[in-house]
């Protein structure tokens, strides 16, 4: 499979099932490589699906893919490959795969039905731009029967807010979207903050559309609950000490990267340290910021 | 009247008989769970009714006696390492002997006999222990004793913190004199809230007692303690891989004697060396990981190897282990730190660190481009050392003294600090100094990374500076200025102390990043780490 078939394969799967996670996207895409991949050995077919990593994630540019990649390559190889015929080690690879893919397809809801008891009725909460995850948890909490008013931010520079804001009000959930600059206006009226997240580094600190950093530091301010959606393909192996640390391929999009000056270029993200976070929900459980790096190293070592 | 785990086997035995109520109160306490609220309360009755029978009934049996004897030998050894599991499974086997005594007369009698033995050997293991652990460990574990069925099982303090206990410092006086190691007496007046720390002064060595030549101690040992205690090796790393390198010639030289097994002996002998050594200087946490790992290695020679396979075999370990825990791991901690390393950094380190030297150098030589500032403390001074080593470098450094750090902190971009040692609650505890950069670099701002190998990883949990550190020779702090001496005669003033501490403890909220040969961590997951590294053991 060339690298071109594979990134029309991923856009398509984007573009039937919008509400499929970018990762997973990806790990289809990845998966389907895996299947019409003719190479020869069991090296030359983990060269080559390191390559469709890279080409992913040269198409889209966001932290879920890279991780996500990542650890569909470590989950597959992560077994004994030991048979003396190359077809049957693919089997197997292919057959893990699978796996992979159908528990991650899962994680969503378990985070939906994990985080949900946590909002109370009568609530307000706040959340930041457009989150799938979020959506699902505030889509269980309303069909929990509980009442609750959410504000969402504008988030611009692409207006993702309002649409944020036009599917709850499908699920007939209350919504105001207020702008990015009142989130130090609105902070005494909520009683907690949920967001999404686009990575979970190791230090337990989250990495999230820009404007993320603010809410965080406001919420810390008023004292109110910081917490953060995320399912576990979304953690990924990096560590920043501060904003500059975290990597330029993530901050903008890959097609300007390329192209150009990039101190005149407003970055697309941002990173919330862990001191800053009260709770992760993951579907590998509540977490505590500093609990994430024990996941971590479950997950990778 | 104390028990012990014999009669876990005293009821597991009467168990097999087939008695239900005995062999459903062994299934529960097998299970672990909890007792309820009448079965506590009958197991209460049934030992006081057993007290009472055991004063009448005292006829011996030898069968029992026999088979008694080796299962009360196995349990002697878990009692001090399960104490909790005592309250539980002890009323249970009490319950179930009692029980079971009610039906036959002559399983009492056997029941009896284990008691009054058990009783005597539990009383004599007090009475050591009693002694062993001094004054303070007594106090405590007396009305634990007094429950009757729990065996005080208290973690024994280490001895160099117990410097104002006389009980533990009679204990060490003898210990040290079985081992003819001479033994080092304190010096001036210590700050009482130091008091229970050792204080030596440099004028006199330990070495000044031992005979020429050497008898007791191995030369390169006397040599090596010389060494530390006047500070000629000082640093972590040095110290672990000199005293390394040490116990490998001390290995070389060693013959076994007669009817002796290799395993055993040697690790007897190397006993006095770390006694003596921990005179010299007391041992640091990294040493004590080298020992320890020194220690499991000669006793798991196989007995059938010959001596001088033996010896080969162990060379090659302490090799091993400096190359990996040391040499590989500082390799590989500097390909991890070289990221965190951008262009236009300005990097804060403090004294002297083997590690963070030479992760500045490789970053210098990969081309990265940043200034140093080195920042130093009296009276070691050991900055100097560090500005010596990266000038000559080619790397543009600036010095000052710590009393500067607010002023210079603005400019500074990250802050890179070594460790003495990392403890298990996510402590980092390094060179005296470290903990007030690191809590002014928060105030600013600024990330902190701590550079440390797993080797330095210790299982001990701290979190104050006092409970256990060193104090080193007071008249370091005299220093003559213009011709003058003013603390020439501290020692007349009754009212002055000088404090010359070497190590503090950095608590994690202050760290950001702890960069080891594992990875990058953050200081909250170093139990993790230690997890891990058991398990892999």
């Amino acid at each position: 499979m060339e690298e071109r078939e594979l990134v029309e394969y991923f856009r398509a799967q984007i573009r039937e099932d919008p509400d499929v996670a970018s990762a997973v996207a990806a790990i289809r895409s990845l998966l389907e490589f895996l299947k019409r991949d003719q190479s020869e050995t069991i090296l030359g077919l983990r060269e080559n699906m390191t390559q469709a990593i890279h080409r992913l994630q040269e198409t889209d540019s966001s932290v879920a893919v890279s991780s996500g990649g990542e650890l569909f390559l470590r989950f597959i190889s992560l077994t004994s490959l030991e048979h003396p015929d190359l077809s049957q080690c693919k089997n197997v690879m292919i057959e893990r795969g699978e796996l992979f893919l159908k528990k991650i397809s899962l994680s969503r809801g378990k985070v939906g039905k994990l985080c949900h008891t946590f909002i109370k009725d009568g609530a307000k909460i706040l959340t930041h731009s457009s989150s799938r995850v979020v959506l699902k948890v505030l889509e269980n909490a309303a069909a929990d029967n509980k009442r609750f008013t959410v504000y969402v931010t504008e988030s611009q520079p692409d207006s993702a807010g309002k649409l944020m804001a036009q599917k709850l009000r499908k699920l007939n959930i209350p919504v105001t979207i207020v702008l990015d600059a009142a989130v130090g206006y609105i902070m005494e009226k909520v009683d907690l903050v949920i967001v999404g997240a686009e990575g979970v580094v190791e230090s337990g600190g989250v990495i999230n559309k820009i404007g993320t950093y603010q809410m965080a530091v406001c919420s810390k301010a008023h004292n109110k609950p910081f917490y953060v959606v995320a399912e576990s393909f979304k953690f990924v192996r990096l560590y920043p000490l501060n904003q500059q640390d975290v990597p330029d391929r993530f901050k903008y999009k890959a097609d300007i990267l390329k192209t150009v000056d990039l101190s005149q270029e407003h970055p697309l993200i941002d990173y919330t340290p862990p001191s800053l976070i009260t709770l992760l929900f993951t579907d590998l459980g509540v977490l505590t910021p500093s609990a994430v790096s024990d996941e971590l190293i479950k997950l990778y070592l | 009247m104390a028990d012990s785990d014999g009669r876990q086997i005293d009821s597991i035995n009467h168990a097999a008989d087939g008695d239900g109520k005995g062999h459903g109160i062994v299934r529960a306490k097998t299970e672990g769970k909890e007792l309820t609220k009448e079965e506590k309360q009958r197991l209460r009755k049934e030992k006081k009714q057993h007290k009472k029978n055991k004063k009448d009934d005292k006829v011996p049996t030898e069968k029992e006696k026999e088979k008694e004897k080796p299962s009360v030998q196995a349990p002697s050894k878990p009692v001090t390492q399960s104490p909790t599991h005592k309250a539980a499974p002890v009323p249970v086997s009490a319950s179930a002997s009692e029980s079971l005594a009610a039906a036959e007369k002559p399983v009492k009698t056997k029941a009896e006999l284990r008691a009054e033995r058990r009783a005597r050997q539990d009383s004599e293991r007090t009475s050591k222990q009693g002694k062993k652990e001094g004054g303070q460990q007594s106090t405590t574990s007396k009305p634990k004793a007094s429950p009757s069925e729990l065996q005080p099982v208290v973690k024994r303090l280490p001895e160099h913190v117990q410097v104002d206990d006389p009980a533990a410092l009679k204990k060490l006086a003898k210990k040290l004199e079985r081992q003819q190691v001479p033994l080092r007496s304190d010096y001036g007046y210590k700050v009482s809230l130091f008091s229970h720390l050792h204080q030596y002064s440099r004028k006199n060595p330990p070495t000044q007692q031992i005979s020429i030549p050497a008898t007791v101690i191995h030369p390169s040992v006397v040599r090596l303690g010389l060494q530390y205690s006047q500070g000629i090796i000082a640093g972590s790393n040095a110290r672990s891989v000199a005293l390394l390198h040490a116990f490998k010639q001390v290995i070389q030289d060693y013959s076994t004697p007669p009817n002796e097994e290799l395993s055993r002996d040697l690790v007897n002998k190397l006993s006095p060396y770390i006694s003596f050594l921990s005179q010299c200087r007391p041992l640091s946490a990294s040493m004590g990981n080298a020992i320890k790992y020194i220690k499991k290695e000669i006793s798991n020679i196989p007995s059938q190897c010959k001596e001088e396979e033996a010896k080969g075999k162990l060379q090659e370990c302490i090799d091993s282990y400096v190359n990996e825990k040391i040499i590989l791991a500082s390799e590989a901690i500097s390909k991890y730190a070289i990221e965190k390393i951008s262009n236009g950094d300005v990097i804060l380190v403090y004294g002297c660190s083997s590690l963070v030297n030479h992760i500045l150098c490789d970053a210098f030589e990969k081309q990265r481009k940043f200034r140093v500032i080195v920042v130093d403390s009296r009276p070691r001074l050991e900055g100097r050392e560090a500005l010596r080593r990266l000038v000559k470098k080619g790397i543009r450094c600036t010095y000052v003294l710590i009393s500067a750090l607010s002023y210079i902190l603005p400019e500074v971009s990250k802050v890179f600090l070594g460790a003495h040692a990392l403890l298990a609650n996510g402590y980092v505890m390094s060179r005296v100094g470290t903990s007030q950069i690191a809590l002014v670099a928060k105030a600013y701002n600024v990330p902190v990374l701590v550079c440390c190998e797993t080797y330095k990883f210790c299982e001990r949990v701290q979190t104050d500076s006092f409970v256990s550190n060193e104090l080193d020779d007071p008249d370091d702090l005299i220093v003559t200025r213009n011709g003058k001496t003013h603390l020439e005669n501290w020692q007349t003033v009754k009212s002055l102390g000088l404090l010359n501490l070497v190590y503090d403890v950095t608590p994690p909220d202050f760290v950001d990043l702890v960069i080891t040969d594992l990875g990058m961590i953050p200081c909250t997951s170093v139990p993790v780490v230690l997890r891990v590294k058991n398990v892999d053991q």
